[in-house]
């Protein structure tokens, strides 16, 4: 049988993976055909990753098999999977900034010519397969040089030196501009003309209808469907990923902002981050968004709020008294709660229990006769897990184990244990599913219900314009603009994000 | 990859977690096996006793190998106030008394002064890592030189000089090496006290808001500090009771031996973090169990012992040792590396 006449390129059947109790995939069957666009979609936790490390090498099915073009496969490392003809464009590329673009491309096979590297011959063949993608990039360039959609190319190039069966290509296009989105497109189109496999994983359904041929949809480690892309509408898929009708991403605002000021912020300034003139007052029951390009200094901003950074100028006024804050020790004991924007490196303790990680910002009120008291303790962690549903096999369970919605559900329990008066969120719905994006977003409407107040630095504007009362925008660590969320728009937003550039 | 593998996977890796008690299973086994008079009730109260004293200072490095730090200080911390102590008390009369008009002074006051005296060398290690951030490393290694330059100036002086400190009061011989009769069973006091001496550990390390701010410390001191935890005054906590733990181990030492000079204690670092990283204490912070570090000692003790019962040479203690530290390591590293 030649390959043209085999009917699918990549089988995957029933392969399950587990992680120390926590089922991460489920009897996964799915059947990629040679010469198509095979989109995977899925909310985070759903699998997606799991199942490309899984045909990468890096991670080793407990059940199932793994057929390419007929032979049955079983991986221990990226480079096993080079070699079978599996390759992979991840999200965060891993290049040599600092070589040139040839040489990333021909690393650890350099060609050779009486045993020293053959410069020539690596910049011919380097430029022959950039002329076959229609790309003009040149081999010699420094790769760090490169924008990113251009880092990209040359990484999809490197695959296409090995000759790929399948191609895996993660996120792609979340640091692209609209038009390398086109070159993209056009690139693996071309490919795909040529009789290989392309597995898409994207969360953006619009592209993933324009370039697909095939959708598979994960949900909690499963396969919910696999179909022709033409047979999906965009309500539809949604539906499939989160398993239920989601009329709105947003849950209804109701506006809950109080006369009272909760907080003052006067003439801030951190001059090691360059943020200058901050001004604004915060009421009880308010939600204020930041808003803001990379490097305007939003997390910094939060930051120096929290007592992380020193307040080399300014005053910040809590209920109308000075507090002068410096540490998050104080801001604790101030109703400060701060929910950090990278969870792995400063907010969970990844080895230690999920109980752990609620409790211990708040081990005080649990103490009975000076001793941690475990009847204390385990009905309080049991109520948050099932209060925002957190997936977890026990309290027990190392966080590490958990999918990252479910660590930042976590966190956010940590915070919410020690009732605080003003909530300093950074990013927080990156990297979780749309599901648990909703219970969040519930919960701090139900916060702020409470004469709460809410400030949410996040990089998406949508979600700034439909969960803030108020947004502020910050350029390049200067205030530039507060508005009303009901009253602008994301142009607007961007406009002011642009000014202090 | 065929199906159910489930069962063979989920005991495999019960299996390789608990390893390390296997081993020292098997290696009372073999030592039974050659020869079955180990498996006698002397014997192993005489494991458990030599064990004690080694599990106290244990205990106190494995606070700080949790907070992801390292004490080599600690064996002469024992050395010093196994000096000093001894010092303090020497029976009435004897011929090398150091201190001729002291009387004998009641245990419990020694104790407590020597306590104190590893609280404050530890807070000064502790500062050098918490506020000067001097890596736990340098800062103990410097400290440990420090202490062994003061336990020999206090040591070697006139009009004695450099002699072994003995006539150690017959009631610190007796607490160290007596036992207390329950109907016909003899059981040495010295275990009893290692064994109150791991409940107090389990205790502070489970119990307290100190003891969770230790594993917080250990376990990701960037998520601790945000956490609101004062990772500065956790830091120099978790150094100073570390050596009172030394400390008190450092008196019972001067029972056990009958006298005190300034080798005692040597190396004892090297066997405290050997028995904590059997004993499943994890070298990237945050993990950490008493009773992991009481069977990493009954390891090592049981080896030493074990090995010269059955006639062994005893330099084979040493290849014996440094494998079982490595088969150790190797597992920790696996087992951290499967989470990803």
């Amino acid at each position: 049988m030649s390959e043209n006449d085999r009917k699918y390129i990549l089988e995957v059947k029933d392969l399950t993976k587990r992680f120390s109790g926590v089922v991460a995939l489920k009897d996964i069957n799915i059947s990629i055909k040679p010469g198509t666009v095979h989109a995977l979609m899925g909310e985070n936790g759903a699998g997606k990753s799991t199942l490309m490390n899984c045909l990468y090498g890096l991670f080793k099915p407990d059940e199932g098999e793994i057929i390419l073009d007929g032979e049955y496969l079983e991986l221990s490392s990226p480079s096993e999977a080079i070699n079978s003809k599996i390759a992979m464009v991840h999200q965060e590329l891993n290049q040599v900034l600092s070589r040139s673009v040839m040489e990333n491309v021909w690393l650890g096979r350099f060609p050779l010519k009486n045993g020293l590297i053959d410069y020539d011959t690596m910049y011919d063949e380097t430029k022959e397969i950039f002329d076959g993608l229609g790309l003009e990039i040149d081999p010699r360039s420094l790769t760090g040089d490169l924008s990113v959609s251009n880092r990209q190319m040359v990484e999809i190039a490197k695959a296409v030196s090995h000759n790929f069966k399948i191609l895996m290509l993660d996120e792609p296009t979340s640091s692209l501009a609209e038009h390398e989105v086109e070159t993209l497109f056009r690139v693996i189109r071309s490919l795909s003309k040529q009789g290989v496999g392309i597995i898409y994983v994207s969360h953006k359904i619009d592209e993933v209808k324009e370039i697909s041929h095939y959708i598979t949809i994960l949900r909690d480690g499963h396969v919910v469907e696999t179909g022709k892309t033409s047979d999906f509408t965009v309500d539809q898929i949604i539906t499939k990923m989160v398993g239920r009708e989601l009329t709105e991403r947003y849950p209804e605002r109701k506006n809950y902002v109080q006369d009272n000021i909760m907080m003052e912020v006067k003439d801030l300034e951190n001059s090691l981050t360059g943020l200058k003139d901050i001004n604004f007052t915060l009421r009880k029951g308010e939600v204020m968004g930041i808003s803001g390009l990379v490097g305007a200094k939003k997390t910094e901003l939060l930051e120096t709020i929290f007592g992380l950074r020193s307040l080399d100028n300014g005053k910040i006024f809590l209920k109308g008294k000075e507090v002068s804050i410096d540490s998050p020790k104080q801001a604790v004991q101030d109703g400060f709660a701060l929910v950090t924007e990278e969870r792995r490196r400063n907010g969970i303790f990844k080895d230690l229990s999920v109980s752990f990680n609620m409790i211990i910002s708040n081990l005080t009120s649990f103490l009975q006769n000076g001793l941690l008291n475990n009847s204390k303790i385990k009905p309080v962690v049991a109520e948050y897990i099932e209060r925002i549903s957190i997936k977890t096999p026990s309290d027990k369970t190392p966080i590490g184990n958990l999918s990252g919605g479910n660590q930042q559900k976590v966190i956010f329990s940590r915070w919410l244990i020690s009732d605080p008066e003003i909530l300093l969120l950074d990013e927080p719905t990156r990297g979780i599913d749309v599901g648990a994006k909703y219970e969040i977003y519930k919960l701090i409407n139900q916060l702020v219900s409470m004469g709460k107040s809410v400030i949410i630095v996040s990089s998406e504007m949508p979600e700034l314009l439909g969960m803030s009362d108020r947004i502020l925008v910050l350029s390049n660590g200067r205030q530039a603009g507060i508005f009303d969320a009901n009253g602008t728009n994301q142009v607007e937003l961007m406009s002011a994000a642009t000014k202090y550039l | 990859m065929k199906n159910n593998n489930r069962v063979k996977t989920i005991s495999k890796n019960k299996l390789l977690d608990n390893v390390i008690y296997l081993v020292l299973l098997g290696l009372i086994i073999v030592t039974i096996v050659i020869n079955p008079k180990f498996l006698s009730f002397t014997n192993l109260k005489n494991i458990l006793a030599q064990s004690s004293v080694s599990l106290i200072v244990a205990l106190g490095m494995g606070m700080v190998l949790i907070a992801r730090g390292v004490d080599l200080s600690a064996g002469r911390m024992v050395g010093l106030i196994a000096i000093v102590s001894a010092t303090l008390l020497q029976q009435t009369g004897y011929s090398i008394k150091i201190y001729k008009d002291l009387p004998e002074l009641p245990l419990t006051l020694v104790f407590v002064l020597m306590i104190i005296l590893g609280g404050l060398f530890g807070s000064l290690s502790g500062t050098f890592v918490a506020k000067f951030n001097v890596p736990p490393i340098i800062t103990t290694l410097s400290m440990q030189l420090i202490i062994y330059g003061i336990a020999s100036l206090y040591y070697d002086r006139p009009p004695y000089g450099a002699q072994p400190i003995g006539g150690i009061s017959k009631n610190l011989v007796k607490l160290s090496t007596g036992s207390i009769k329950i109907g016909s069973i003899e059981i040495p006091y010295l275990i009893i006290i290692a064994a109150f001496v791991s409940f107090v550990a389990w205790i502070l390390w489970n119990k307290t808001v100190f003891g969770q701010n230790m594993y917080a410390v250990g376990g990701n001191p960037e998520a601790a500090y945000v956490s609101g935890v004062n990772v500065f005054k956790t830091q120099i906590m978790i150094y100073a009771i570390a050596a009172m733990f030394y400390a008190f181990a450092g008196v019972l030492e001067v029972g056990r031996i009958g006298s005190a000079s300034t080798n005692t204690g040597n190396a004892y670092e090297m066997d405290a973090i050997a028995a904590c990283v059997v004993g499943g204490v994890s070298m990237s912070g945050g993990i950490g169990t008493v009773s992991g570090i009481v069977v990493g000692v009954l390891i090592f003790t049981v080896i030493n012992y074990g090995l010269a019962f059955i006639g062994v040479n005893m330099y084979w203690q040493y290849i014996v040792k440094g494998l079982i530290i490595l088969l150790a390591v190797i597992l920790d590293m696996r087992s951290s590396k499967q989470k990803k």
